[in-house]
């Protein structure tokens, strides 16, 4: 077997990466398929489960509903049911924020996805008062440049008549009056 | 606070997964598409003889690689068959039907199909098919609309 | 060959297996399984290796196994794998990682969710995506045409069938996680009408949310967890080829290879655990491993009386370690199945001391 010595992976053996050149019977005319659409859809019926129903009930009514781990006493959100660190199930609900601490964030300029916002827009992780863990979202109601670690931010919901049990329901977070809390004091938290 | 066991209603959506493959056939699968395109059947033959329809790139059995394309009839025999009474959306056929196994005739393998026949009184292992090509072909498998029996 | 290490099931867990845990994410439906066989062994901290099976097309979401490693504590961080293939090659590879010198202990786990999606559909998206894919074929049809095939041969008959089925789901009476226990007898079954041909309903595998864990440990380690330790004597997985139509459906040749390599041969088993979904294809199994009458074949049911994807063959190995921790079984070979028909398969010898 021949060895292409412009295969970019050239530590295979002899004949284990060759490329079959099969012999046609004349088709006649017809341009060749080389590609083919395969698409395939699937339908779930998709239950969160027990923690998740219990935090998606509480954004209903614009509550953030963490869940505390019976070991370590640190409260997770949004929950799963389970602390990743100890891997014990959670079993005491706790509301957390709703103001927040921007723990990280991220300048977007070329977004993607049919639900993405103008760009630039800042995607940031906001660490909810009294919670180990933050939450993803947006900031909203100040330039983009002006977003900082640190940042004490709050919750804006969709209009009461559209609340439902998704976390759609905070539109994004925006700045309020109160001083930036410390890096320090978000060390194992970001 | 609350017990986190107290019972909410539980939750639950629909979620449609779609995945929008493209995907490249090579020169093997490419030339057996094409050729369904143009309402005929291409096989290979193996490292053996045997001709392995629909063509594989690699011997089934030795993994030897594989070149001659050979043409392949239109009719064949059921070599397996099971019976689906409730098509599920996109299935090849929205009535009852035979999934089956047929080999072509001048293949030694079998190719995986369905056939349309009114009742599993109607078919059986070693009847005689011929396929019933779609209207509109595409370059793909279900360029075969289905397969029919030869004979009622 | 003999393995290099003695490595040892030591502790085992499996959830009650069931239609339908809508009320449980994939997560909390497994974390009590795990932290069971944590509990055995003194946590997390004992284990050097973790690895998982899980199927992403089962639960509708990419990277789904991550969602679960909340339930084993993954901080610190571990050392961690996941297969997308039954928990049984989980297993495979943390034995291997053992073999390798780069641990002395692993947790292996495996679980599904079929409840949520169309199984016998999504199924259909494991198979060749050219040729078979866009058929749609659902798994029981294609099931169907391998006990087709058999009864053609004459390598089974609808009686045999029927005798499997009820074999099985009689011995799962005694089986406190299965789902589907208990049978009309077999002339009962007989009468049934087809569901689909030649496979009437008590041919196929009940649909199944669950999962299951186990924990290897080697040599002295095995046996400071485990009064009577379920050694792996010797495990080998095979393929059959994808190509169902260039196969001889009525047979598995990967089985038998795989149970030769895997030493079944070098002495008599007293119990089988075969992860044979549909009743038909048991008897390819049995067949394949060259299992005498004296066998006790699956006394947990098998898949046909609880069948969680990824899960029900590593639930095989856990129910053969079972018994011989128990001491109810000197010496067992359990076997697992991937894909349809018999297409990949591994086979694990079991014996105590």
């Amino acid at each position: 077997m021949s060895t292409d010595s412009d295969r970019s992976i050239s530590t295979l053996p002899d004949g284990l990466w060759t490329q079959p050149q099969p012999t046609v019977p004349d088709l006649g005319a017809a341009e060749p398929v080389q590609r083919v659409r395969m698409p395939a859809a699937m339908v779930y019926d998709y239950s969160p489960g027990r923690a998740r129903t219990r935090y998606l009930r509480g954004l209903e009514h614009k509550k953030i509903l963490g869940e505390r781990c019976p070991s370590t006493g640190e409260v997770y959100v949004a929950p799963t049911g389970v602390a990743p660190v100890s891997g014990l199930l959670t079993t005491e609900q706790v509301e957390v924020g709703p103001k927040a601490t921007i723990t990280s964030f991220c300048v977007v300029h070329i977004g993607f996805g049919v639900n993405a916002p103008p760009t630039p827009f800042v995607s940031a992780l906001f660490l909810p008062d009294g919670a180990a863990v933050s939450l993803y979202g947006t900031v909203g109601e100040i330039d983009y440049d002006k977003v900082r670690i640190g940042m004490r931010v709050e919750p804006v919901w969709v209009d009461d008549d559209e609340l439902t049990t998704s976390s759609e329901n905070i539109r994004y977070w925006r700045p309020i009056d109160e001083p930036d809390v410390p890096a320090e004091q978000l060390k194992g938290h970001m | 606070m609350n017990d986190a066991q107290g019972g909410a209603e539980l939750l639950h959506a629909p979620l449609v997964i779609e995945y929008g493959f493209m995907r490249t056939t090579g020169p093997v699968i490419g030339a057996f598409l094409t050729g369904l395109r143009e309402q005929r059947v291409l096989g290979i033959r193996g490292a053996d003889g045997r001709v392995v329809c629909p063509p594989a790139e690699y011997d089934p059995t030795t993994g030897a690689p594989l070149s001659d394309m050979v043409e392949v009839g239109a009719e064949g025999t059921v070599t397996s068959w099971s019976w689906v009474a409730e098509p599920r959306e996109d299935e090849p056929l929205s009535t009852p039907h035979a999934l089956a196994l047929i080999r072509l005739d001048g293949a030694d393998t079998s190719m995986l199909h369905v056939i349309d026949v009114p009742g599993p009184d109607s078919v059986r292992t070693g009847a005689r098919v011929r396929i019933r090509w779609a209207e509109e072909p595409e370059g793909l498998i279900t360029d075969i609309a289905c397969f029919e029996l030869l004979e009622a | 060959m003999a393995p290099a290490r003695d490595v040892a099931v030591v502790a085992t867990a499996q959830t009650d297996h069931r239609r339908a845990l809508p009320e449980l994410s994939e997560v909390e439906m497994i974390q009590p399984v795990i932290r069971q066989v944590l509990d055995a062994v003194g946590g997390i901290g004992e284990i050097d290796f973790t690895c998982s099976g899980s199927s992403d097309y089962l639960a509708g979401q990419a990277f789904s196994f991550v969602m679960t490693l909340d339930a084993v504590g993954a901080y610190p961080p571990i050392v961690e794998s996941h297969v997308e293939m039954d928990g049984a090659w989980a297993l495979y590879e943390a034995w291997l990682k053992i073999q390798a010198g780069h641990a002395d202990t692993a947790l292996v786990y495996s679980y599904s969710k079929a409840s949520p999606g169309d199984l016998p559909k999504v199924m259909s998206r494991g198979l060749d995506p050219y040729y078979y894919g866009p058929l749609w074929p659902d798994s029981v049809a294609m099931a169907g045409l391998q006990a087709r095939a058999m009864l053609d041969a004459g390598t089974i008959t609808a009686e045999e069938m029927a005798q499997i089925a009820h074999r099985n789901r009689t011995a799962a009476t005694a089986n406190p996680h299965a789902q589907v226990s208990g049978s009309p007898s077999v002339d009962e079954l007989l009468a049934a009408p087809m569901f689909s041909d030649p496979l009437r309903r008590h041919d196929l595998p009940p649909i199944s949310d669950g999962g299951v864990a186990v924990v290897l440990a080697a040599g002295d380690r095995a046996r400071a967890w485990s009064d009577r330790p379920a050694w792996i004597r010797g495990i080998d997985h095979r393929i059959d080829s994808h190509n169902f139509g260039a196969r001889d459906l009525t047979t598995a040749p990967s089985i038998a290879l795989a149970a030769q390599k895997a030493g079944l041969a070098g002495a008599a088993v007293d119990i089988a655990e075969l992860h044979a979904p549909f009743s038909h294809q048991e008897k390819i199994v049995r067949t394949e491993l060259g299992l005498g009458d004296g066998v006790e074949v699956n006394p947990s049911g098998g898949a046909l009386a609880a069948n969680p994807m990824l899960a029900a063959g590593l639930i095989r190995i856990a129910e053969v370690a079972d018994r011989i921790s128990a001491g109810t079984a000197g010496r067992g070979v359990a076997h697992a199945t991937g894909g349809q028909l018999l297409q990949q398969n591994l086979v694990c010898v079991l014996e105590g001391e």
